[in-house]
């Protein structure tokens, strides 16, 4: 095959790229090592929308997460991505901890943060009634927010394929040739070429660039654990609430989530395995230990999961957006930790006018900018879900207990454009098995439909592709 | 709108024992709501033996012994749907629920009997930590995979737990030709019947550590192993005692939760030990026609008490149905000094019968003697040889001290070593 | 010689202790709370015994196995025998509970019954 532009990462970054391209009349592949989309970074983060306090002024950091950050409510609404403007709160505990969120107010007005308040410890208080009594004051954002990070990156990649764009799972990238004119990239068995790469592949971009002899880029995965806590705490936090931010980062924040979870973390630590996503009791128990200080009445009783995901940090302390020394046609797309995710709708349009002052392209008339609303059957009135039942039977089973979600919102997720092809995809698509049970019920179940739609055995599908797999050969 | 004297959500053993014992009891206008294809509930997949020594007086498979239940239901022509979600309970006792067929249904009931089991503790709530790999599920979905669907969920397991469902899982596995390494159990007792840790793990050489719990999942896509720990008293993992398992699968039975998102939302009152609605000697809840029975009021080790105890509920939901109101003056229960939970968590004075309060305890004891207080005041003493955490005791109020006491009494159960 | 064994007749778990004389009989029976548990701790000390329960394969049912189970108890060393001659057999869709799915496995006397219905696809 052969594209204009091939887009290596199907995480957020490269998800949002594809789908701004797919503007444009040119043939474009994402392509993802991975079964599903938002397998990386995208899945395991925050899921902050920043205000954009923090760059340093003047960096492109600084520059796209404030314009991320005013892109992103109209993006989310367009693609049906669960949004909360919640706004956020950086506690100060100390005098010194009043003057840096000062300097961080000061900081924020240059990167021009709409709406930044200093609130004293009362109006802290009437804000954020769980916070701790020690809280001195706190820097108020308004235009901070909330966001399912996994479901935006699912709704930027259906809607990319929705416009032609061709969505290859399971692909690795392992070699990339250039013959002067088009790259041929290759995962060693099969290839495909394209005049211009865009390389969005998260804590890997390091390796990617180093397939065209582009060596400049470092990538130290920054490993953060985070805990999920039960819904019926979700009321303890009604904004994002951070403490000081340190050299590591934002530190440890309780925030929110757009399902009405609370979600504490995360730790920063530098490691070396990229793959590496395991959790430690350690730094769980550290995580609570830290988060106590905001939000003293957590305990470890609500936690219904925990999870780690790695930040793509590099040595350059900036986004890397910018085509390769090595090859004008290759643009990296690098180093995007926080405030990335924020940054994201951004970034797209960044790397798309970059992209056009090289490659010639005209915009179609017939762009799709949206994709098929999800069926939410338990945000529906009863006499909405009457009327759903009586067009489609399937959303009269329910299959996951704790979310309520029925057979037809799973139908639709494994029959979207790009769909769901294993149990996480099914889960980061519906909320199947994200609930108290965790898929105790209707993990089961969830690998039944699977096999009935994709016509294969119950054995050969998968947690979330790969060796995942869930079940091995028949009893008898 | 549809209309009958009573709706029970479940269509499991507690479902419709309750159910048939309401028809017994003079009502007609019944509709049992099962989620699942079949009635039968969780028993289905337990196709061991063991249940029914006491009801019937013989060793049934759980399949059997829902069978029986279903065919009398069947004969009494009860009315039932399954494969039907119950979704909300109103404060008028509406029930809504859907299935493909019907779509949305609206129920008005006279009485609600909820009835809806329980479910198993995720990974999640132990925080145990590690990768995310494959592999990791509760001995409850393997037990579906393996005795359902006919497939091997694992080869080389490690469970965590001691439970009933663990125990019972490692035999069934190592019978299906897995070699399970070894069941950790957190506590220093386990929780599970002293059978089946002679049948289900002796039996086939399978140790038990007690005092040990797994401190780490291993493995990228599918788990390759796990590091178990001993814990201290405060059951907390003792650094140095780690020790790398290999395994393919990790099996948790590490606890059983009844099943309240329906009963919390009506904003019905819960006893924060069994996490089960606070009830009455008849099951009936804080909230007036809604009865609660089986595991969705307290984890039970026996699917027979199970039984027992929706016989109870059917019949208050029948006496409530048919205008049978005594007059109410209630004492409370409350376990102490050892006992962990009492139920019924209140007993009318004014009942006609004699009132059985089920309790557990806490710990292991031997030897040990059982005390009913009434107001401070001993009333009943039992010698017990043996008394354990996952068997549920028992003990009877005879009609005539209850009239005895006086409204707003309370009567203790405690434990004397 | 001693031996002490927990009863699994019923969930009582007793803890029982029986004696055996130089010829390996039973010479008494001590700690069980019933007759059952005084049976038992002869067997278990003589011939101990199982009930097996497990699942034969269905062709064109509903579901890929039918749960079974021993109608008796069977040797307690023969059971994984059990299981793999139970693995060769395949019952036909539809069963009832009841159904005989193999009769007199191993010689023992004992046999296999379906403990639930499978009806066909």
């Amino acid at each position: 095959m052969n594209y204009d532009v091939a887009v290596i990462g199907a995480g957020v970054i490269g998800s949002l790229i594809a789908r701004e391209l797919s503007r444009y009349n040119i043939k474009i592949a994402l392509v993802e090592k991975c079964s599903d989309m938002a397998m990386g970074t995208s899945k395991a983060n925050s899921a902050i929308v920043h205000a954009g306090f923090d760059a340093k002024p003047g960096t492109l950091k600084a520059k796209l997460n404030v314009k991320g950050t005013e892109l992103m409510p109209e993006l989310c609404k367009t693609l049906f991505v669960p949004f909360k403007p919640v706004g956020s709160l950086v506690v100060a505990f100390s005098d010194e901890e009043m003057a840096t969120i000062k300097e961080l107010l000061e900081r924020g007005v240059k990167n021009g943060v709409p709406g930044l308040e200093i609130y004293d410890q009362a109006k802290l208080r009437e804000e954020e009634p769980a916070i701790s009594e020690e809280a001195k004051g706190a820097l108020w954002a308004p235009s901070a927010g909330i966001v399912c990070p996994y479901e935006l990156t699912i709704a930027a990649a259906e809607n990319a394929v929705m416009n032609g764009v061709e969505f290859i799972r399971n692909f690795e990238v392992k070699e990339i040739d250039f013959n002067g004119g088009e790259f041929t990239v290759s995962n060693g068995e099969t290839e495909f070429s394209a005049k211009y790469v865009i390389n969005a592949a998260g804590v890997f971009c390091d390796e990617i660039a180093a397939l065209i002899g582009d060596n400049s880029i470092h990538t130290v995965p920054r490993k953060g654990e985070y805990m999920l806590c039960d819904k019926s705490i979700g009321y303890l936090a009604k904004h994002t609430i951070f403490q000081c931010p340190s050299k590591m980062g934002k530190g440890i924040l309780v925030t929110p989530t757009v399902d009405g979870n609370l979600l504490l973390g995360p730790s920063a630590i530098d490691i070396d395995d990229k793959t590496d996503v395991a959790t430690s009791a350690d730094t769980l128990s550290d995580i609570l230990e830290i988060a106590k200080k905001s939000v003293p009445c957590l305990n470890t009783r609500e936690v219904i999961t925990s999870f780690a995901g790695l930040r793509a940090h590099c040595d350059r302390d900036d986004f890397i957006i910018e085509p390769s020394e090595k090859n004008e046609q290759f643009i990296n797309v690098a180093g995007i930790e926080s405030p990335g995710l924020s940054s994201a709708p951004a970034i797209a349009v960044y790397v798309k006018d970059m992209l056009l002052e090289k490659l010639e392209a005209e915009e179609k008339a017939d762009f799709i900018p949206s994709r098929k609303e999800p069926v939410r059957f338990r945000h529906m009135s009863n006499e909405e879900r009457k009327a759903l039942i009586e067009k489609n039977p399937a959303y009269g089973r329910i299959i996951c207990r704790c979310e309520t979600i029925t057979e037809g919102e799973i139908l639709d997720a494994i029959h979207a454009p790009a769909g769901a092809r294993d149990v996480d995809g099914v889960k980061r698509r519906t909320r199947a098995g994200m609930g108290r049970c965790q898929g105790g019920f209707c993990g089961s179940k969830v690998v039944e439909i699977l096999a009935r739609e994709l016509g294969v055995e119950l054995n050969e599908i998968t947690k979330c592709g790969g060796g995942s797999k869930i079940l091995y050969e028949r009893t008898k | 709108m549809l209309n009958y004297d009573i709706v029970v959500i479940g269509g499991g053993p507690a479902g419709m024992a309750a159910a048939l014992k309401a028809k017994e009891c003079g009502v007609d206008s019944i509709l049992i709501l099962e989620r699942a294809e079949t009635l039968g509930g969780i028993l289905e997949q337990c196709i061991h033996t063991g249940f029914g020594l006491h009801y019937f007086g013989e060793e049934l498979s759980g399949p059997e012994y829902a069978d029986r239940f279903i065919q009398l239901v069947n004969e009494k022509k009860i009315e039932y749907k399954t494969d039907t979600m119950a979704l909300q309970i109103t404060e008028s006792n509406i029930v809504y629920a859907v299935n493909k067929e019907d779509g949305l249904l609206e129920i008005q009931a006279k009485a609600v009997i909820l009835a809806m089991g329980c479910r198993e503790r995720p990974r999640g709530a132990l925080n145990i930590a590690g990768t995310r790999a494959s592999g990791v599920m509760s001995a409850g979905t393997a037990q579906k995979y393996v005795n359902i669907d006919g497939y091997m969920p694992g080869k080389k397991v490690v469970i965590l737990g001691s439970g009933d469902i663990g125990l019972i899982m490692a035999r069934r596995m190592t019978l299906e030709g897995a070699e399970v390494k070894v069941v950790c159990e957190l506590m220093p007792y386990s929780s599970g019947l002293t059978r089946n840790i002679v049948q289900c793990l002796d039996d086939f050489g399978i140790p038990l550590r007690l005092s040990c719990t797994v401190v780490e999942i291993h493995g990228k896509d599918r788990v390759e192993g796990v590091t178990i720990a001993n814990v201290d008293e405060k059951l907390r993992p003792i650094k140095g005692t780690e020790q790398y398992i290999e395994c393919d699968t990790l099996l948790l039975s590490v606890g059983l939760i009844p099943e309240n998102e329906l009963t919390r939302e009506v904003g019905i009152e819960l006893d924060p030990v069994t996490k089960g609605a606070i009830v009455d000697e008849f099951r009936e809840t804080s909230h007036k026609g809604v009865f609660a029975c089986g595991n969705v009021l307290h984890v039970h080790d026996l699917v027979d008490y199970v039984t027992l105890e929706s016989q109870t509920a059917g019949e208050g939901a029948a006496r409530y149905v048919l205008g049978k109101k005594d007059a109410h003056e209630y004492i409370t229960t409350k376990g102490v000094n050892g006992v962990r939970y009492i139920v019924p968590q209140k007993v009318n004075l004014k009942n006609e019968d004699d009132v059985k309060l089920y309790f557990r305890v806490g710990q292991t004891y031997k030897n040990a003697k059982i005390v009913v207080k009434y107001n401070g005041e001993e009333i009943i003493s039992r010698k017990r040889p043996r008394l354990a955490p996952g068997e549920m005791e028992n003990v009877v109020i005879k009609n005539d001290m209850l009239k005895g006491f006086a409204a707003d009494g309370v009567i203790e159960i405690s434990v004397e070593a | 010689m001693q031996k002490n064994i927990i009863c699994v007749s019923c969930p009582m778990g007793c803890g029982i202790t029986v004696e055996l004389n130089d010829n390996g009989e039973v010479a008494s029976v001590t700690g069980n709370t019933c007759k059952r548990g005084d049976a038992y701790a002869r067997t278990e000390c003589t011939n101990p015994v199982r009930s097996l329960a497990t699942t034969v394969k269905v062709k064109g049912g509903i579901h890929n196995v039918v749960p079974c189970k021993s109608a008796g108890p069977i040797p307690k060393a023969k059971m994984m025998e059990c299981m793999s001659e139970i693995a060769k057999a395949e019952a036909k869709a539809p069963v009832a509970l009841g159904d005989v799915l193999i009769e007199n496995i191993l010689g023992t006397g004992i046999n296999i019954v379906a403990t639930n219905h499978c009806p066909a696809k």
